[in-house]
């Protein structure tokens, strides 16, 4: 498979060509080319899924460079169905950001393009790469591009400030990154994930490797947004312009918990393998702490894009979780919703973004009424919020089944309950956001907090437009479609299942990998049970009665005793408080973040 | 091998992160993420350092000696070359800072507060 390593050059190439160019390039020729590339690596990247499918992996040393005696010194493409698969889906929604972005800026030359391309290769090739250094670069190339993307309308306050903290918290994740691999590099000479797994063998995880997995886990966890390191997330979220948080929050986010994942089951599955129980508990406090932190967060916002990055970073807490339980079957569900979380996610960051471009303001209150003159998009909301809280039976609810299961297996019986609750205030802000889009509710706010900052984007431009370009409102509506049916494909969900076994076997990848064997222990397919129904199908009436509340509430608080409102109220201001957008707070909690994991590490994984 | 380099690496990660959490100057903020990042350096060449070695150019050499992991040095260029990326970036958007807010301290840049 000689195209292995297309899907990062072409983009790459057509970037620089769309710089050089744009001088002279007119519009219409840079959304065409950025558009026909975004669809070209969908094709390529298919390939190599179809390829790589029904249990055929294979590696591509870049120049010829294979191991000799089993020792790999060139630098692989390590290509197994989910790597090919993520990138498949991410090249999707890539597409899809471009299609959107002909209508929903008014003016764009080709550096957005050719940023939005740049973007599209560092995903691909993090997605592909079997090189752990490589890796670190890709991610790297990722967070520049995505920086300079915050801050695209650098005449404004909040891209600038929101592109400063993403920059700086993300850099020092790298630079985490960057140590940690020192570490490996220094212990096994290697830096090949395979070769490093190989060497590292199952001999048991003394300090340094603890150290570089500490380090290495809590970078990438960085770019995923575990709480207390997410705090970046919603200010970059926030301030970039629709199409960019569309790939913020579906994709690149995503990677994070794709390399945590890839380098637990490449590298550390053999040290760790006789503390897998402690590891299981470490990662899922992250998750657990993640996923509620996100839920209550999302709910209280009114500045609909933050509202949007927090469900976000509630739904990482599950991702979290779910690769946290260490088996192939919580990867699995892992692999679905992500899936279906993105679609949705980016169906609603589209839909933001149409609301922002007719009306100028994305703040929840100032909306009020508003959504009759958008029908379209109002229905396609509430869809929206519908399939974020797990609905039975799309992409998400399979996903969810599968992650309540690994639970059980794995011994957490609490944990689908957390998963509920997520979903629950998720799904329920969307739907309150619906609501209040119809003239539901109250058209004042019971606090003033957030309502510049939501009004502030796209200050330059005074009036709210009359027109809406219907293709504005067709991306989203496909891309909830796909939310909708790709996990009622028949095999697409015990698909899944069986690649996410082989992702898991750590000696099967060092086997085909290094040596080109490739044999998988059997992988197994699970089915939705009973109880699934009744967890998801109360998640969804949560969400609605949650929603219900955040509308018609209100006068429901007087009639409550003080002392029961009185702590709830102090603890959610306690919460939104932290969240300052001052850098150096940002960058305090990552330093206890990433203690909290080194300590937790070497304390219990020794 | 020494231990001091790595000594070194880890106190100069620890007070660059320091100086980030302190800072009252956006400019001060990123000169202090280069020195987080200055401490990967010293990681990566200390970890390639051997003793008595040379630098790893054999090109005209018949005789190989003792040399350095020339590998940890590649690594460490494009490391450079990613700060250097990243702290233009990031200073392009400390001048737009100040004009946007008329300060460089990160406690005026309001906008995002929650």
């Amino acid at each position: 498979m000689h195209i292995a390593a297309l899907p990062v050059f072409i983009p790459l190439l057509a970037a620089a060509m769309l710089v050089a160019f744009r001088h002279w390039a007119p519009r219409v020729l840079n959304d065409a080319v950025a558009t026909g590339v975004g669809a070209a690596v969908v094709v390529l990247c298919a390939l190599l899924l179809a390829h790589t499918a029904h249990g055929r992996p294979f590696a591509y040393w870049m120049g010829g460079w294979r191991p000799s005696h089993s020792v790999a010194i060139g630098i692989s493409l390590s290509i197994d169905p989910i790597g090919a698969g993520l990138a498949t889906y991410m090249a999707v929604l890539v597409t899809a950001a471009l299609i959107y972005s002909w209508r929903y800026f008014d003016a764009v030359d080709g550096l957005y393009h050719a940023l939005m391309l740049v973007f599209l290769a560092a995903m691909a090739g993090f997605s592909l790469t079997g090189d752990l250094f490589n890796l670190a670069v890709f991610f790297e190339l990722m967070g520049a591009v995505a920086y300079a993307l915050t801050a695209y309308k650098i005449e404004e306050k909040g891209p600038i400030q929101g592109g400063i903290n993403f920059a700086i918290s993300n850099s020092v994740g790298a630079y985490a990154i960057f140590t940690g691999i020192a570490l490996l590099y220094a212990r096994t000479g290697a830096l090949n994930m395979a070769q490093i797994g190989a060497t590292l063998g199952h001999h048991h995880a003394d300090p340094l490797v603890l150290v570089a997995m500490s380090l290495l886990f809590i970078g990438f966890l960085t770019k995923a947004a575990a709480v207390p390191v997410h705090f970046w997330l919603a200010d970059a979220h926030a301030v970039a312009p629709a199409p960019v948080s569309v790939l913020f929050s579906g994709v690149m986010v995503e990677l994070g918990i794709y390399a945590v994942a890839r380098l637990y089951w490449t590298i550390f599955a053999g040290p760790l393998g006789p503390h897998v129980e402690e590891l299981r508990a470490i990662l899922i406090a992250f998750g657990t702490l993640t996923a509620l932190w996100g839920a209550v967060m999302c709910f209280s916002q009114r500045h609909l894009k933050r509202l949007l990055a927090f469900s976000t970073i509630s739904h990482v807490g599950m991702f979290v979780c779910g690769i946290g339980l260490l088996s192939a079957k919580g990867l699995a569900g892992v692999a679905v919703y992500v899936i279906g979380h993105g679609f949705t996610k980016a169906a609603l960051f589209m839909l933001s973004g149409v609301l922002l471009h007719r009306f100028r303001t994305i703040d929840e209150f100032d909306l009020h009424g508003k959504g009759r003159e958008l029908p379209w998009a109002v229905v396609l909301f509430a869809v929206g919020g519908l399939l974020l809280s797990a609905i039975p039976v799309a992409t998400l609810f399979f996903g969810k089944s599968l992650l309540d299961g690994a639970a059980l297996d794995g011994g957490y019986p609490w944990l689908p309950a957390i998963f509920v609750i997520s979903s629950m205030f998720t799904g329920g802000a969307v739907l309150r956001v619906s609501g209040r889009l119809l003239g539901w509710g109250p058209s004042q706010p019971a606090d003033e907090r957030q309502a510049a900052a939501a009004r502030e984007e796209e200050a330059e431009e005074e009036a709210p437009r009359e027109y809406t370009p219907p293709l504005m409102l067709l991306v989203p509506a496909v891309l909830l479609l796909g939310a909708i049916v790709i996990g009622l494909i028949p095999g697409a969900v015990p698909g899944i299942e069986i690649a996410a076994g082989h992702f898991h076997d750590h000696t099967a990848y060092i086997n085909w990998v290094l040596h080109g064997h490739v044999h998988f222990a059997p992988a197994s397919t699970s089915h939705v049970e009973g109880f699934d129904y009744a967890y998801a199908g109360g998640a969804t009436l949560g969400a609605i009665a949650l929603a219900a509340l955040g509308l018609f509430g209100r006068p429901l608080k007087r009639h409550l005793p003080h002392l029961l409102l009185q702590p709830v109220v102090v603890a959610v201001g306690g919460l939104r408080e932290l969240h300052s957008g001052h850098i150096g707070d940002y960058i305090a909690w990552w330093t206890a973040g990433a203690a909290a994991l080194g300590g937790a590490s070497l304390i219990f994984l020794r | 091998m020494s231990f001091l380099p790595f000594a070194v690496a880890a106190w100069l990660f620890v007070i660059g992160l320091y100086g980030i959490v302190s800072s009252n100057n956006l400019v001060r903020t990123i000169i202090s993420l280069t020195v987080v990042q200055s401490s990967t350096y010293l990681v990566l060449l200390g970890v390639g350092y051997v003793s008595g070695g040379k630098g790893a150019i054999f090109a005209d050499i018949t005789q190989v000696s003792k040399a350095v992991d020339p590998v940890v040095q590649v690594l460490v260029l494009t490391d450079i070359v990613i700060e250097a990326t990243v702290t233009g970036l990031l200073l392009a958007l400390a001048v737009q800072a100040h004009k946007r807010f008329g300060s460089l301290d990160p406690h005026d840049l309001r906008a995002l507060r929650d």
